[in-house]
C-alpha cells in the first residue's frame, strides 16, 4: 500500500466523520458506495471538495465522480495522474 | 377537549445532564459540545452511524426521540412539532465559515432547522405531519395549540412535540410526547412547569 492509499483513507475517514474507523477497516478494492463503505451523495460532494482542497484536481463534470470515487485504488491512481498539488 | 391528550412520557437536555420523566439518566462534566453528544450516544448504545456526520441540532434531536422512543414506541403516524429560538444559526456559521475556502456540502444540507425533523423521521420510521417554529422564547401555548390541533383532527395518535436550542455551544433540549396515555393532562401549564422542572435558568423566557 503507497502512502496516498494511506493517506486517502485517512482524510475520507476525517472528511466523512467516518467514527470507529480505522484505515486499515477500508480495503483497497472495495465499493465506496452502495454496499462497501455505504457512502451518499453527499459524501460524494464531499470528495469533490476534497480533490480540490488536497490535490488540486477540479471536477468540471460531477459526473465523472462515479468512475473515480469507484474505490481506493481508482481514486488513488486518478489523483496520481491528475494532481497539480 | 380539555384533558382528553395527556404528557406520557419527557425528556430534558441541559448543562451536561439528561432527564427522563423527571429523573437523571445521565450526566457528563464535558463542556465541548461534540464530545458531549459522543458521550451521550455512546451511553445510549445506540448504533446509527449516520449520526456522526449529523449537524449538533440534529444530533440532540435524535438523542432525546431515542430516549423517548425506546420506551414508548412511535407509530408511522406519530407527528413531530418542535420549535426553537436560533434556528440553525450554529450550523449555519460553521456554514458559513467554510466558504472562505471550500464550501462544505455537508455542512450547506443542515443549514435549515426542519432537517432535525427529517433525520427523526428517517431514523423512526414515520411519515407523518411535522412542522418546525422559531420563536423567541419557549412558547408552550403554540405547542400545546398546534399538537392538540393534529390530536383532535386525528392527522395522529400521538405528538411529539417541545423545544430544541443550540446557540454558541449551549443546547436546551425539551422533548415531550403526547398521546391518549393516562399520565399528566397535556396543557400550557404542564408544559411550562416541566418546561422549567430542570431549568434553574432558562435560556429563554417562558
Amino acid at each position: 500500500m503507497t502512502n496516498l492509499h494511506t493517506e486517502l483513507k485517512e482524510s475520507i475517514i476525517e472528511q466523512l466523520n467516518l467514527e470507529d474507523m480505522e484505515p486499515a477497516d477500508i480495503s483497497n478494492d472495495e465499493p465506496l458506495f452502495g454496499d462497501g463503505l455505504g457512502l451518499d451523495s453527499i459524501d460524494a460532494l464531499e470528495l469533490i471538495v476534497l480533490l480540490e482542497k488536497d490535490y488540486g484536481i477540479k471536477l468540471t463534470d460531477p459526473a465523472q465522480g462515479k468512475e473515480i470515487f469507484v474505490s481506493i485504488n481508482q481514486m488513488a491512481q486518478f489523483i496520481e495522474e491528475n494532481r497539480t498539488k | 377537549m380539555s384533558n382528553q391528550f395527556h404528557i406520557q412520557d419527557w425528556v430534558k437536555i441541559k448543562n451536561g445532564e439528561i432527564f427522563n420523566s423527571g429523573k437523571l439518566i445521565f450526566e457528563s462534566t464535558e463542556k465541548e459540545l461534540t464530545l458531549f453528544l459522543k458521550e451521550c450516544y455512546e451511553f445510549l448504545e445506540i448504533k446509527y452511524p449516520k449520526f456522526h456526520k449529523m449537524d449538533g441540532l440534529s444530533k440532540l434531536g435524535i438523542l432525546g426521540s431515542e430516549i423517548i422512543f425506546r420506551k414508548n414506541k412511535s407509530t408511522k403516524d406519530t407527528a413531530l412539532v418542535i420549535s426553537n429560538n436560533a434556528s440553525s444559526l450554529e450550523n449555519d456559521k460553521q456554514f458559513q465559515e467554510s466558504t472562505k475556502t471550500f464550501a462544505s456540502p455537508a455542512l450547506f444540507v443542515y443549514t435549515l432547522p426542519n432537517i432535525v425533523l427529517g433525520e427523526i423521521s428517517i431514523k423512526y420510521k414515520l411519515q407523518s405531519e411535522n412542522a418546525f417554529f422559531i420563536s423567541e422564547d419557549f412558547n408552550a401555548g403554540l405547542l400545546k395549540d398546534y399538537s392538540e390541533s393534529l390530536l383532535s383532527s386525528e392527522k395522529t395518535s400521538s405528538v411529539l412535540c417541545g423545544w430544541l436550542d443550540l446557540q454558541n455551544g449551549e443546547y436546551d433540549v425539551f422533548l415531550c410526547l403526547v398521546s391518549k396515555e393516562k399520565n399528566i393532562p397535556f396543557s400550557e401549564e404542564s408544559l411550562k412547569k416541566l418546561y422549567c422542572a430542570e431549568n434553574d435558568k432558562p435560556t429563554h423566557r417562558t
